[in-house]
């Protein structure tokens, strides 16, 4: 539908994806690059000569040669015509106010033979800090159209837009640095091989080639050849390369930058930084930020989770009134519609969390906290970007386990996302509020300390020291496929960019319900119909026991209904399955009544509480928590006769929780951030297995 | 001597690297032989390192740290 595919490269911290937004606006769309985690981020232009141009977004990356496999997708693109990302054109992005280093991957990708753009972004930033670029002389040298831009005010999109059109599709691009005498024999051999456009593009070949796909492997196996026959140096030969670059660009900037206030152009972010990254306010303020994002995810997000949750009840409910009654309405409200509220839900703290993270990355205040707490946070295992997605997950796991995008190095990336759901979040609080409240006395110790509120507190650091320790585990666990590098760019201090911020905002909601709403959704039909529906005639049969009690008048309808609930939710799949899991649950203290909210928790574990109300036919379902510990302390087990909710099954349960992947929704992401089921198969394995244990250890100590 | 034993405040010219996979990396980013680098300052907890390079700030750890020469 494209007329011409654009590829956007450069550097990172250029301004590359303001100018993206900038040209696609909410036109856009996500997409997959096959192997990477990486998204793939696509939109669509309107030229003033009525073309329409696609536009890609690639990683930011400061050369073509890879440090870590979402930066082997840059080159892969260019590279491989077959790849069907390749684009027609290269717009290189690069930051006007280090143009020097920002030219070096402009270089490489010239010399590989595509048609291409240098746009000048952020000209009028580096006039402000006395930088002054000459355009044309700088067009002439590089033999390309050169373009100022100031994307973020939005200064210099008609003057792209006009240079794109007036692109023409042969390379015009001066050659820059003799490629050919780092290796003569092994480029000449490839070029007998392969037909290839540049002498770069052999030279890339012989680095790259298994980056490649459009190369046969009897051809790779040739190219292993070559390079062994002439003694291909790949490591050094890229060192050479890029001082030969460094030192043809200077001749090339020569006359053409005047910097005229290089020491002032520092002056502000030296100052904030003095404050911000401070052995003790550095810190100090990076806490009060965490606390504040932490109470905004917890506290704010409340108010329209709240709406949300009473406009989808307000729906079904409705639904059930003006609906026939039947099986298709019953599957549409409480199979679908439920399905999605519990999928909308999570909107609000999606949406909260990226806005404070976007607008902390813009201001380059992120690079700040990962510099602060990468010491601490590689001991166990984790990076300094970490922190956040970490303390995101005490109020939810799922937008927590998004923002570990940012965290460039797969092995952190890999084990944030690990460990984030052991940390407690707000879904596991009615149950621990509901367990302490039966099994540990409403009493002070030492005056002033409630009882309730530190076992409430220590469940919740039990949750992040059992993430720490895990992190830690893993980190011997996790072979490491890459060199892990820390060396970073702080860029300088910046006033976010509100548009920015309201995209990530929109993306990230939009990547979140589309691509995990399809696993919630269909988790949660699975669990109706489980909870809907029970073997041979057992519904009928209990319908029919009540139905004398419910055609009399005297006898309270609603009491009846609730009674008829829970026994069908005894006798449905669900209720089966928990008898069925009972011998399997019994050593940790638990009866086939906990197995159905274990089942059912896997919705969301609040769903235990609902469950229980449900279960001990509660009236009025889950409001009333008074009578549903009332009548769980009550309840004795059938077979032995004492209490079900002795304190050692009641820390079981609750460490049971506190460990288990109890979340579709968690799954759901993981699986949509990983692009596999391996790792969501993985994490659900070794929570369950832990929460298994602990909860048989502590029954098994206790009782 | 190796950067990683300058102080805040104190200034180098790199001469060369000691780990040559690191050095294409610590080059493509502007950290050349012949460039001026000062140590900006440490992390809270002394580790990473915050440098000025090539007209913009760059951080690293210690040990990436001392695989650059300077005099």
């Amino acid at each position: 539908m494209a007329d011409i595919r654009i590829a956007l490269v450069g550097n990172p911290n250029t301004g590359k994806s303001t100018l993206f937004n900038l040209l696609t606006g909410l036109n856009q769309k996500i997409g997959n690059f096959p192997g990477i985690t990486v998204d793939k981020k696509i939109g669509f232009s309107k030229l003033p000569n009525g073309k329409t141009a696609e536009i890609i977004d690639l990683p930011g990356t400061y050369s073509l040669y890879p440090k870590s496999k979402d930066e082997s997708i840059v080159y892969q693109v260019l590279a491989d015509q077959q790849n069907n990302s390749h684009p027609d054109l290269v717009v290189l992005v690069a930051d006007a106010s280090n143009l020097r280093r920002n030219l070096l991957l402009c270089s490489q990708v010239a010399d590989l033979g595509l048609p291409m753009i240098l746009v000048l972004n952020m000209t009028d930033l580096a006039k402000k800090e006395g930088i002054h670029v000459d355009i044309n002389k700088l067009a002439e040298r590089l033999g390309i159209q050169v373009v100022a831009m100031s994307a973020r005010k939005n200064d210099g999109l008609d003057d792209l837009k006009t240079a794109i059109i007036n692109t023409s599709t042969i390379c015009t691009q001066t050659s820059s640095i003799d490629v050919n005498a780092f290796a003569p024999e092994a480029i000449a051999a490839i070029k007998e091989k392969i037909a290839v456009k540049t002498d770069y593009y052999a030279l890339q070949i012989l680095h790259q080639h298994e980056h490649l796909a459009f190369i046969s492997e009897q051809k790779q196996a040739q190219i292993k050849e070559i390079k062994q026959a002439h003694g291909f140096e790949s490591t050094k030969l890229q060192g050479e390369e890029t001082v030969a670059r460094y030192r043809y660009l200077s001749t090339v900037l020569k006359d053409v930058v005047a910097d005229t206030g290089a020491a002032k152009k520092f002056k502000i972010t030296d100052q904030l930084d003095s404050i911000l990254t401070h052995k003790i306010w550095g810190l100090a303020i990076f806490m009060l930020i965490l606390f504040v994002i932490f109470n905004a995810i917890f506290a704010w997000a409340s108010y329209p989770m709240d709406m949300i949750d009473a406009g989808f009840g307000w729906l079904t409910e409705k639904g059930h009134e003006h609906l026939p009654a039947g099986l298709l309405t019953d599957l549409l409200l409480d199979g679908v519609v439920a399905g999605l509220g519990g999928i909308v839900i999570f909107i609000p703290q999606i949406a909260i969390l990226f806005a404070f993270i976007s607008i902390l990355e813009d201001t380059g205040y992120m690079a700040r906290v990962t510099f602060m707490m990468d010491k601490m946070m590689r001991k166990v295992g984790l990076s300094g970007k970490s922190v956040v997605p970490m303390i995101g997950g005490l109020a939810c796991a799922v937008p927590s386990i998004m923002a570990a995008r940012n965290i460039e190095s797969w092995k952190d990336r890999m084990i944030t996302i690990m460990v984030t759901p052991l940390v407690s979040c707000s879904a596991r609080l009615p149950v621990y509020i509901l367990i302490i409240s039966l099994i540990i006395p409403e009493e002070n110790v030492f005056g002033i300390f409630n009882m309730q509120g530190l076992a409430l507190m220590a469940m919740y650091l039990i949750g992040i020291v059992a993430a720490v320790v895990v992190a830690w585990v893993m980190k011997f666990l996790f072979k490491a496929k890459e060199k892990s590098y820390f060396i970073m760019e702080l860029p300088v201090y910046r006033m976010p960019r509100w548009k920015n911020v309201f995209l990530t905002v929109f993306e990230k909601s939009k990547t979140f319900i589309f691509e995990a709403g399809k696993v919630i959704i269909a988790i949660s039909i699975i669990l109706w119909v489980m909870a809907s529906f029970g073997p041979g005639d057992r519904f009928e049969n209990i319908e029919k026991k009540y139905e004398t009690a419910l055609a009399d008048p005297k006898q309270d309808a609603d009491h009846i209904n609730t009674l008829i609930s829970s026994e069908k939710l005894e006798n449905s799949y669900v209720g089966i399955l928990g008898h069925w899991i009972e011998p399997a649950i019994r050593p940790l203290g638990y009866d086939w009544k906990i197995g159905i909210a274990l089942i059912t928790s896997f919705a969301a574990r609040e769903a235990f509480v609902g469950t229980m109300a449900t279960i001990y036919s509660v009236d009025g379902g889950d409001e009333d928590t008074n009578t549903i510990r009332e009548r769980m302390q009550a309840s004795v087990n059938s077979k032995t006769g004492l209490p079900v909710y002795t304190f050692a099954t009641g820390i079981s349960i609750m460490l049971f929780y506190a460990f288990a992947m109890q979340c579709m929704s968690t799954v759901a992401i993981v699986y949509r951030e990983t692009k596999s089921w391996k790792w969501p198969i993985i994490q659900l394995s070794y929570m369950t297995l832990m929460a298994y244990v602990a909860g048989l250890i502590a029954y098994q100590l206790l009782k | 001597m190796k950067l990683s034993q300058l102080n805040p405040g104190e200034r180098g010219t790199i001469v060369s690297f000691t780990d040559i996979e690191m050095s294409v990396k610590l080059m493509e980013m502007g950290c050349l032989p012949g460039e001026v680098v000062e140590v900006e300052r440490f992390a809270p907890l002394g580790d990473p390192i915050a440098i000025r390079v090539a007209g913009y700030q760059l951080c690293l750890r210690k040990s990436e740290a001392s695989v650059i020469i300077i005099q």
